[in-house]
């Protein structure tokens, strides 16, 4: 079993030294896997993402509907037009995997193949700003797998249950504590920028158009992975949120559950509704 | 069928895109209905249903499927191509939509052939995060998650069957982790469900099909 708060993943965390050892030594413990066999396992999960950001890049990534596909390579060909190069460097890579996953390439669920963007655009950017060693940005992907299991746990991963804050807010959330922690800071730093960056996307709602993991899905990852970002500069800056981590997360399941049916991946309310929407959704597919 | 939320849940599984449940889910269904037929079939109709008849096109639902059957995994780089790749095994594939009722809207119903005419129906359900669960093998209403090794055991309903088929589990050392008997009516056929901690030899399988009353015996292995 994942940890099933942030206290307890934070107490466990002053033993094992992070957060994401302390995940790494639960798996441990659960699985009878070794340190070694975990490691080697989140490190080809992280191979995977590399791969998938690279193909993204070369812009060769459409869907089968045609609606998605190319941005990343032009946010990476023409970027930064106005921030620094980390943020538009994950920007463009959160735009590049979730591009892959609509164009049914290879990507790691993170949580999910909606949200798979976020977590690869904000580590790799990060990782590379900071020259991070490889096994660093390994324990910073672990602690976002920490960060995700508490919310599973505590309220819920999918978009059907829980609206966009639930795929891509937590996706947010987990980028966010993972570049914490390779950036230096606390456990609890990593705790604050995981609650700022799902307070931030507290009631977003899933409204993809035709029912598909497109539009807005893709723009939404990218979106999602500047939230983790900020939410990260905050953390590290010192900022702190009142409400605790686990407090955020269960208002997150919260509000899950008073959305509308139309609003939780039916495709029946918000974009997917608008006549530019109904529209894409009933255009045949283009490729 | 408990789930084990381990952080390879959170962090995976590595699939092929879009969709955990449309796609991932059903590669999953697929590789489950051909081990559960026996290996790769010649003629497969499929029906999907709900959310998979609606957005199924769109979310490569159709393509996942026949990857499935075709034993692909769900991390498959061929998995799009599918199509053709069943194309060049001899696998002939159609697709209809159909609402099959009171079901988990992300539901597909497979009817296979093999060469010597053989016909099964299997049908299953992709419940979310690549996540699935075989509803119905022929007749028989189950519940098959494919997360362990699963042996399926076709009987007549008569006493004794369920006794000696555990007492070779049991000299194997294996254990059972769930079991479920059900039969059409009584003293007619009757199918097993067992998932096991470990998978089933393929010595031990022999020994299950001298028991009086099995007429035939199927490892499903966890996928």
């Amino acid at each position: 079993m994942a940890y099933a708060s942030f206290a307890d993943l934070l107490l466990a965390a002053q033993t094992a030294g992070s957060l994401g050892e302390a995940v790494v030594a639960l798996e441990c413990d659960e699985s009878g896997a070794s340190r070694a066999s975990v490691l080697a396992r989140l490190e080809s999960s992280l191979s995977v993402m590399e791969d998938a950001v690279a193909r993204g890049l070369a812009g060769d990534a459409h869907s089968r509907s045609g609606m998605t596909g190319g941005d990343a390579k032009l946010v990476s060909e023409k970027g930064p037009c106005l921030a620094g190069d980390t943020f538009s460097e994950a920007v463009a890579g959160a735009l590049a995997v979730a591009e892959v996953n609509a164009a049914m390439g290879r990507i790691v669920a993170a949580p999910t193949g909606g949200a798979s963007g976020v977590l690869p655009g904000v580590l790799l950017a990060t990782a590379a700003r900071l020259s991070a060693p490889r096994e660093q940005v390994v324990l910073a992907l672990a602690a976002s797998g920490g960060i995700g299991g508490i919310i599973a746990a505590k309220a819920t991963l999918s978009g059907a249950a829980g609206g966009c804050q639930a795929e891509i807010g937590s996706a947010a959330a987990m980028a966010a504590a993972a570049v914490v922690e390779l950036a230096g800071g606390t456990p609890q730093q990593a705790g604050h920028a995981a609650s700022i960056a799902l307070q931030g996307q507290m009631g977003l709602v899933c409204d993809p158009i035709g029912g598909l993991v497109e539009v807005p899905c893709v723009a939404r990852n990218a979106t999602g992975a500047a939230v983790a970002l900020a939410a990260a500069e905050m953390a590290l800056a010192g900022v702190t949120f009142p409400v605790p981590l686990d407090e955020v997360v269960s208002a997150m399941g919260s509000v899950g559950r008073s959305l509308p049916p139309s609003l939780r991946e039916t495709a029946l309310g918000g974009l997917a509704t608008t006549p530019t929407g109904k529209r894409l959704a009933a255009e045949p597919a283009q490729h | 069928m408990a789930q084990q939320r381990s952080v390879f849940d959170i962090i995976g599984p590595v699939m092929i895109g879009p969709s955990s449940s449309h796609t991932a889910g059903a590669v999953r269904l697929g590789e489950l209905a051909r081990a559960i037929f026996g290996g790769q079939p010649v003629t497969a109709d499929i029906v999907l249903h709900g959310s998979f008849a609606s957005t199924g096109t769109g979310h490569g639902t159709d393509l996942a499927l026949v990857a499935g059957l075709l034993g692909m995994a769900p991390d498959d780089p061929r998995i799009p191509d599918a199509f053709a790749e069943a194309a060049e095994a001899g696998l002939a594939v159609a697709f209809t939509t159909d609402d099959l009722g009171e079901v988990h809207p992300n539901t597909a119903r497979l009817v296979l052939h093999a060469s010597d005419g053989r016909e099964m129906l299997v049908q299953g359900c992709s419940v979310g995060g690549g996540d699935v669960v075989v509803t119905r093998i022929g007749e028989f209403e189950v519940a098959v998650s494919g997360d362990l090794p699963v042996l399926v055991v076709a009987h007549r309903d008569q006493p004794g069957v369920i006794a000696g088929v555990t007492a070779v589990l049991a000299a194997e050392g294996v254990n059972v982790a769930s079991m479920e008997v059900s039969r059409e009516r009584r003293g007619a056929s009757a199918l097993m469900i067992i998932e096991t901690d470990n998978p089933v030899a393929e010595s031990s399988l022999d020994e299950l099909r001298k028991v009086a009353g099995v007429t035939g015996v199927r490892t499903v292995p966890a996928v």
